[in-house]
C-alpha cells in the first residue's frame, strides 16, 4: 500500500467501524423492550456482534494510522463528538417501532453482506481476513431479519401498514449507504475494497425481491435526504450524549 | 533465567489445555479450538488466538487468563496476539469438545458441512434424552455462541452451540 492507500484505507476502515458501532448502540436500545422475550435476546445479540465488528474494523483502522489497535478504539468510541463520525445516517436515526428497527436491520444486513463479500477479495490481506470472519456472523442477522421483513409485511393490517411506513421513510437513506464512503475511489483503483457504484445493484435486486415477497412497494421517486457520512442528524449527537456520558465523566478512568 | 528453568512449549499447552471458556467452563481454550500458534523464543512465549464470536466478551477474560497463566509458569514475556485468519468454526472445536458439551448440557453442533447457515437447520440431539426430533426456536441465545431449541420427545426446551 502506498502512503495515500494507506490514507484512504483509513479513512474508509473508520468509516466501515463507525456504521457498525451506531447500529449497534441503536440495537441495544431494545434490551429490555422488544416486543417478545426472545427477539429481545436476539437483538441482544445482534447488537453485540455488530460492536465486535466495530472493534475489528477500528483496530485495523488503528494500525494503518500508527495508533495503539488495544487502546485506539476506546478512544474513537467515547472521545469523538459527532463530527467526526463517518457512519452513514440511516444507522443513527431513532429506533421508532419495531417494524422501524426491523427493517432498517435487514437493509442494513443486505448491503453489508454485499460490501463483505467484496471486502472478503481484498488485495489487502487484513481487510479481507476480517470481511471473511464478519461475515461468517452476519449470515445469522440476514436470516434473522429477513424472516421478520415477510412476518410483518404479510401479517397484520397493522403490521403491513408500519412496514410500509417503515419503508417510505428508510428508502432513500438506504440508498445513501451506497454513496462512496471516504476514501473509497481511491481503494477501488487498487483493489483494496469493492466499487460500490457497481456492487450495489446486487443489493438492489435481493431487497427488492425481498419487499415484493412481502407485499411492501419500494417508494418511486427517492428524494435526497440532505444528510451524509460528514452531515449527520441531530440524533447521532443525542445517541453519542447517551453513550458516552458515564466514560465523558472519568475520561481516564478504567473499568 | 537459565535456559533449563524456560518451560517447554509442551507445558505451554497443558497450561492452555487447563485454561476454561468463562462461559462454557467445561470447555478449555484447546477445547474450543482457538489457540492458533505458539511459539518460543529465549524467555518470550507468544500465543496467537482466534476469538468464536468477535464480539463474544469471554474473549478479554481469556486474553488475561493466557498473560497471568503464562506468566506464572515462568516467562518473562507473554503476548497474546488475536488473529482472524482462518475464522474460527464450530468445525474447530475439538473431538472431546463434542462430548463435554453434551455432558454439560448444550448440544455440540451439527457435522461438519459445508454451510454454517444451513446447519442451523439441522436437527441436533436432545442433550437431556438423546431424541432427534428437535428443532430450532431461536437462533439467538444466552450469549454470541448459543441457540434455544426444543426436544419433542422429552418435551424440554435446551440450548445447542450455534454452527459458525
Amino acid at each position: 500500500m502506498n502512503d495515500a492507500q494507506r490514507q484512504a484505507a483509513v479513512e474508509y476502515l473508520l468509516s466501515l467501524g463507525d456504521d457498525e458501532l451506531v447500529l449497534a448502540h441503536r440495537d441495544s436500545e431494545w434490551t429490555g423492550h422488544a416486543p417478545i422475550l426472545e427477539e429481545d435476546i436476539a437483538f441482544a445479540n445482534i447488537a453485540l456482534d455488530e460492536m465486535g465488528h466495530a472493534v475489528i474494523w477500528y483496530r485495523l483502522h488503528a494500525d494503518l494510522a500508527g495508533k495503539d489497535p488495544e487502546t485506539y478504539p476506546d478512544h474513537l468510541v467515547f472521545q469523538r463528538t459527532a463530527e467526526g463520525f463517518r457512519n452513514a445516517p440511516i444507522v443513527e436515526l431513532p429506533n421508532g417501532d419495531w417494524a422501524f428497527s426491523m427493517l432498517r436491520q435487514f437493509l442494513f444486513d443486505a448491503a453489508e453482506q454485499v460490501w463483505l463479500e467484496g471486502l472478503g477479495r481484498s488485495a489487502h490481506a487484513p481487510i479481507a481476513a476480517a470481511a471473511r470472519k464478519i461475515m461468517t456472523e452476519e449470515r445469522y442477522h440476514l436470516r434473522h431479519t429477513r424472516a421478520w421483513t415477510l412476518r410483518l409485511g404479510l401479517g397484520t393490517e397493522e403490521s403491513h401498514a408500519r412496514m410500509q411506513r417503515a419503508l417510505d421513510a428508510l428508502w432513500p437513506f438506504a440508498c445513501d449507504l451506497w454513496t462512496a464512503r471516504p476514501g473509497e475511489h481511491e481503494l477501488v483503483t487498487a483493489g483494496i475494497c469493492p466499487d460500490g457504484g457497481s456492487i450495489w445493484r446486487t443489493w438492489e435486486a435481493e431487497v427488492v425481491s425481498q419487499l415484493e415477497k412481502a407485499d411492501l412497494a419500494r417508494p418511486k421517486a427517492v428524494q435526497p435526504t440532505g444528510f451524509d457520512r460528514t452531515h449527520h442528524t441531530p440524533h447521532l449527537t443525542e445517541s453519542l450524549a447517551e453513550m458516552q456520558s458515564v466514560a465523558r465523566l472519568e475520561p481516564e478512568g478504567v473499568w | 533465567m537459565k535456559s533449563a528453568d524456560i518451560p517447554t512449549l509442551d507445558q505451554v499447552w497443558e497450561t492452555l489445555a487447563d485454561i476454561q471458556d468463562p462461559e462454557i467452563p467445561v470447555l478449555s481454550l484447546v477445547d474450543l479450538g482457538i489457540i492458533r500458534h505458539v511459539s518460543i523464543e529465549g524467555s518470550s512465549v507468544t500465543v496467537r488466538l482466534t476469538p468464536t464470536f468477535a464480539g463474544c466478551p469471554a474473549l478479554h477474560v481469556m486474553r488475561q487468563a493466557i498473560l497471568d497463566r503464562l506468566s506464572a509458569l515462568g516467562f518473562e514475556q507473554v503476548r497474546a496476539e488475536v488473529v482472524l485468519d482462518p475464522p474460527w468454526t464450530t468445525d474447530d472445536l475439538s473431538p472431546e469438545a463434542r462430548g463435554k458439551l453434551r455432558a454439560f448440557g448444550l448440544a455440540p453442533p451439527a457435522r461438519p458441512a459445508a454451510e454454517a447457515a444451513l446447519r442451523l437447520e439441522e436437527a441436533v440431539e436432545c442433550p437431556h434424552c438423546g431424541s432427534m426430533e428437535t428443532d430450532l426456536r431461536n437462533a439467538f441465545g444466552p450469549t454470541p455462541c448459543r441457540t434455544i431449541r426444543f426436544c419433542h420427545a422429552c418435551r424440554q426446551p435446551f440450548e445447542g452451540f450455534k454452527p459458525l
